[in-house]
Parts: C-alpha cells; structure tokens; sequence
C-alpha cells in the first residue's frame, strides 16, 4: 500500500497551479459571470496545453487515459482558483458517457460539454457555450436546448432550464459518468475550501485590531484550526474514492469535501468580517460557488443516504 | 496511490483475525479499574504476549513482531472490530516504551519491556499536576540530587491506571534554577515503594480510572532516569507525540464502532438520526485513511508534526459524535448500562486528556497554519 500522491502527480497539480496564478481568474469568473465567456475560454485552451481535459480521454481519441487521481488532482486545483466554465461535465463526465470521435476536440480543448443528468443535475450549466448538450436519462442519451435561464446563486455558473431533443443512442458507462461529476465535484470544493483557509490566514496575519494580527487572538486561530482539521481529513476520502470508485466512498467524498469547504467558506467570511461581504473582494466568489457545489452532483442528504447503504 | 495489501500484509492481517476469533473472550470483561477487572485484563495480556500479539511493532527480541506501522494499523483494525478487551497497559506499551526505544539505554530496555510485553509490570502516567495541567512546564514536583540517584518530592494527579499499576513515569524539577521547559527530567518510580501513597480518584463512571500521586522523599537509582538528567522536556516530547499522534487511538477503534452504530441503525433506519449516523461513518473512514497516508508518510522518512494535534483534534470530536449518536439511536434504553453508555463516558475524557482540544487548536494555528504566537 501506498496511500499518497506521485511525486509525478504533485508535480502536474503544481503546474496546474503554476498556470492559474499567473492568469487573472477572477476576472475571467466575472466576464464569463456577464456573458462574456472570452477570458475564461483563452485559460481553458491553457490548461488544454498542459493535457488537463485530455485526462479522461481514451488514448485512441488522442487522450491521456489518465487515473481517477489525476483527476481529482486536477479538479481540486481548478477548484482553488475558482475557474468558470464547464470543467465536470466536459472533462470528467463526457469522456465515460461516449464513446467517440467528439471526444478528440474534448481533448484537444476545443469541444465544451453540458450534461443534465436527472435527477441529481437538473439544469444545464453553461449550455451556451458548449458544443456537446447531452440530457443522461437512465441509460438514454439526449440532446437538449437550452430554454428559459436560471440566475445561480454563483454568478458565474449560468445555468438554464433545458428541452429535451432527440434521441442519440445509449449511454457509454453511465454509473461512471455520474460518479466521475460526483468526485470532481468533490475536489473542486476542497480546493475552494484550501483556497478560502489560506485566503483567511494570510488576512489573520496582516489585519491588526486592538493594537495585534487578528490571528493572535485565539478565537480567530481556532476557528481557523477547525478548518484545517476538516479539510485535512476530507482529503483523504477524495483520494480514496479516485482509488476504489465505490459509490460509498464517492459519496462520503462529497459529503466531507462540502462540509469542509462550506465551514471554510463560513469561517473566511467571519475572519475577513465586511470586506468579505462585497462583491468586490475575491472572497464572495468561492463562498457562492461552494454554496451552488454542495447542492450540485447529489445533494449531502442523497450522499448520506448511498454511505448508509440506502 | 493505491490501498491494496501485498501478500505479505494480507498474511498478517489473516493471522490476527484468525486468532483474535479463535481467543476473544465471548463475555466483556470487568473493567480494569476495577481489581478484578485489573486481573482479568493482565491475564488477557499474557495471553495476547504468549502469542506475541500484545506488542507487534515492537522488535523480536523484546516479545513483538518488528510489525512495520501499516502491519500495526492492519492489527490494531482487526482487535478493534474483533471487539476485543481494552489495553490495560496501554501507558507503558504506547507512550513509555516509544521513549525508551527513542531515548532509554540497552539496560533499560532489556529491564523494563519484557514484564511490560506481559504485563506482569503495569505502568501508569504521571504528567498532570494540581497547578500543572494543560501547562505542564509549569510542574512543581522536585528532584534533589542523591548518592546514586535522585529523590522525588512533590503530588501528581490524574494518573490514568494509578489506582492498580505497578510503576509510573512523569517529569520532576531537578534543577530548581531552571525555567519553565529547563531542567526537569524524565524519571520511572515504584508506585508500591516507601514514602509513596497513591490515592485513586472515581471517575463519572464510578471507578478509580486515574488517582493521586503524593511522593514523599521517594529514592529512584539513576538506571531509572530516561535521557540525560535536566533533557526531560525534549524526551518526552517524543511520548507526548506518540500519544497525540498515531499510537493511542489506533483507527481501528472508530471504524469497528461506526460498523456497528449503522448496524444498529438499520434495524430501524430513523431518517431522523440518519444525517449524524452517516457523519459518523464518513469520519471513521476519514481517520483511517487519514492514518493509511500517515503510515505512508512516515515509511518514506517523513515526521509526526504538528499533524498529530489535528489527529488528535479529529478522533477527540467524532467519538464523542459517534456515541452520542448511538446514545440517541438507542432512546431511554441509553440511560442504563450498555456499552455504548460506557463508551460514551469514556469518549468524554478525549478532548482533555494527552492535550485538551483548545491547546491542539492553538498547536495547528501556529504551527500547521503559521499564525502568530499570542497570549494564552
């Protein structure tokens, strides 16, 4: 047994990294947010570049073929910049649902997914912009239209009601379709969650009041190190789940990882007080895309419901 | 990353599961802090020691297994769901002897571990004293210097095991100019010796789990002091680790439990305690696989930091989470003597002893996260 990362795994997240930081996400979150998808789709051929949405791809599609880990690896990065786009329905969903040319462009960067996947994912997100629309029922596959649009709690997830067109033909491996959303999803919140605690202790450190760094006094620390504990500890079921796949472990996955993240999101607003309020600080947009993530792929309630053998 | 067992592995988990089913008593036994119960967990422990399961990570020669950390975890997993007895000895096994691996000398070794592996020696701790509990560097206890060794001086106070161990291990002030984490040292005495009275303390469960510790002018030769005299803060440092960190709350104890509390939910699936049976559940699995990438850190070279204080943080919560749910599953029946009750009362102990949660939450602010040092 060897339960950690590659070193060759560490490394492509810290590249992935590397990329995010030296692009202004945010801005790309708040145009892609107004309708103006352009910044966001120049960071999505980016990260093409480095092999991310060529991960799930079979090889014979010019894909990686990669490990559920890599993903997760991926995924839980994207989630700590907070990047707009239909990362979960393009490159960890598509990719088990079909099996065919389409794929090749996901690869390449240049096809963009959206998936309904009823019940659990009801709405279209960022159907505008994709080239693949597909509505999973049962095993059945459909195209659909995107219909009346719905405003997100996260801005920059613009979701819409959707019309089911034809039929395309059966699904490719819909359980592992699902569960692959289900397990991105999961990482995204971690890595909001991470992002959200490090935002907050580096604010705990600068921002002084009575005189000393808010990060003295102890009922800031200990919020902070709740957090850190939860997330510590969701980490390890993410990674788990990308090993074994079993349903009880994606699930436990996506509750620990939305609770973790939503008590990083709670708590970052606490530490930053006001200036965490404004739609202005960055703050705002992981709060809100945490709160959207934890309703998305299966609600906590569901997922509880799979851990207890339902 | 994988979490598959190699042959060898899957061997030694097999073996322990075979012999824990073939020798776990079928009746619970009394508690050990209870006489009777005492000498029914030292038998129990000389059975575990005559098939060299009572201490398997520790070298052959001393009566283990020279168990590599994921062989331990394996066999830690297997007692616990195999619902076998409390360690009784579980002081010296997994906070003294660590430090005496670490830091004691061959002699002391050879002296001390072998009764302890059998538990005919059974060791209590003495950290705390009546002005020294979560400060514990502010201790006032004394050693003075002596004609071959030292004398100690002074009151210890909730000392897990006192009421029936045989001997104790605790830190003492032996250079009365030293300061705060200075000049103390790491010392073993008899409990049963001249000038020693031990006075057992009733927990809420209305046995002597811990007890006083009152020293009056009690010699301890040098053979009995670990590390050099006036180190003992950085010795036990190393016992303190080991107690945060992997050794005592092995994760087997909380999966075994959170088996059995979604066993005992489905008889009646109340979907009004299903969100906190779940919760316990996940957190379970979270600690093992917490100590699977642990075990794997520490195989490739990598130190217990001050990620045992959020260990600690974690497994100290969801006991208490996970009987209190059991507790509610169970209704009125709750009130009388079930396991779960007792294991209740014992989860409540968590958050305060080896640590309370508030110092391992100060402990992951400034050392995991970075935050500034600031007034207690």
């Amino acid at each position: 047994m060897r339960f950690a990362l590659s070193p060759e795994q560490t490394g492509f997240g810290a590249s992935i990294n590397a990329l995010l930081s030296d692009v202004d996400v945010d801005a790309a979150a708040r145009a892609w947010a107004a309708g103006e998808p352009g910044p966001g789709l120049k960071i999505w051929r980016g990260l093409a570049e480095l092999g991310v949405t060529a991960l799930a791809v079979p090889e014979r599609f010019d894909g990686l073929a990669a490990t559920p880990v890599d993903v997760v690896v991926a995924f839980e990065q994207l989630g700590y910049h907070a990047i707009p786009g239909p990362w979960v329905d393009t490159v960890a969903v598509l990719p088990a649902l079909l099996d065919d040319e389409v794929l090749a462009g996901v690869a390449a960067g240049e096809t963009l997914a959206s998936i309904v996947f009823a019940p659990h994912v009801p709405f279209a997100l960022d159907a505008e912009v994709a080239h693949a629309r597909i509505l999973v029922d049962g095993n059945v596959l459909h195209a659909f239209e995107p219909s009346r649009s719905l405003s997100s709690v996260d801005p920059v997830r613009r979701l819409s009601e959707v019309t089911t067109g034809e039929q395309m033909g059966p699904a490719h491996d819909v359980a592992s379709a699902f569960e692959s959303g289900v397990l991105a999803t999961a990482a995204q919140l971690l890595g909001a969650g991470r992002w959200l605690l490090d935002t907050s202790v580096a604010y705990a450190k600068q921002r002084k009041q009575y005189g000393k760094e808010i990060g003295q006094y102890q009922a800031v620390k200990h919020l902070l190190a709740d957090v850190a504990t939860r997330l510590e500890f969701a980490r390890p079921l993410l990674h788990a789940a990308a090993v074994t796949m079993a349903p009880r472990d994606v699930s436990a996955a996506k509750v620990a990882a939305g609770q973790a993240a939503y008590l990083a999101a709670r708590t970052g607003l606490q530490v930053h007080g006001a200036i965490g309020y404004t739609a202005e600080y960055p703050l705002g947009l992981r709060l809100t895309k945490v709160r959207a993530l934890v309703a998305a792929w299966g609600t906590a309630a569901w997922h509880r419901g799979r851990v207890l053998g339902r | 990353m994988d979490l598959d067992l190699d042959e060898d592995a899957a061997r030694f988990r097999d073996e322990a599961r075979a012999w824990l089913k073939d020798n776990v008593p079928d009746q619970p036994l009394a508690s050990f802090d209870t006489v009777e119960g005492f000498a029914q967990h030292q038998e129990w422990e000389a059975k575990l020691a005559d098939a060299r399961w009572s201490v398997v990570s520790w070298p052959a020669e001393f009566g283990g297994r020279d168990a590599s950390l994921l062989h331990w975890v394996l066999f830690e997993e297997e007692y616990y769901a195999s619902g076998a007895p409390g360690r009784v000895n579980q002081n010296g096994i997994f906070m003294l002897a660590p430090t005496l691996f670490s830091h004691g000398t061959p002699e002391q070794r050879q002296r001390i571990l072998p009764p302890m592996a059998r538990s005919e020696q059974v060791w209590a701790q003495a950290w705390s004293e009546p002005e020294a509990g979560s400060d514990i560097a502010a201790l006032r206890s004394t050693a003075k210097r002596a004609d071959g060794g030292w004398v100690l001086s002074g009151q210890k106070t909730w000392s897990s095991r006192a009421a029936f161990a045989d001997n104790a291990f605790g830190l003492f002030r032996s250079d009365p100019e030293g300061k705060r984490h200075k000049g103390l040292t790491y010392f073993m005495f008899p409990l049963r010796a001249a000038g020693v009275r031990v006075r057992p303390i009733p927990q809420l469960d209305g046995e002597p789990g811990f007890a006083e510790i009152f020293l009056d002018d009690v010699f301890v030769p040098d053979e009995d002091v670990i590390g050099e005299p006036h180190e003992g803060w950085r010795v036990a440092m190393t016992t303190a680790n080991n107690e945060r960190g992997l050794s005592l709350r092995s994760p087997g104890r909380f999966l075994a439990a959170a088996d059995r509390l979604v066993a005992e939910w489905s008889r009646t699936r109340d979907p009004a305690l299903a969100e906190r049976v779940a919760d316990a559940w996940i957190g379970a699995r979270a600690y093992q696989l917490y100590t699977f990438g642990t075990v794997t850190r520490l195989a490739e070279g990598g130190q217990l930091g001050p990620e045992s204080s959020v260990n600690k943080l974690f497994w100290s919560q969801l006991d208490v989470a996970l009987h209190e749910t059991a507790l509610d599953l169970l209704g009125p029946e709750a009130e009388t003597d079930t396991a779960w009750t007792g294991g209740w009362l014992f989860s409540l102990a968590g958050p305060i002893y080896g640590g309370t949660d508030q110092i391992q939450r100060n402990t992951v602010a400034e050392r995991l996260l970075g935050l500034p040092r600031g007034d207690r």
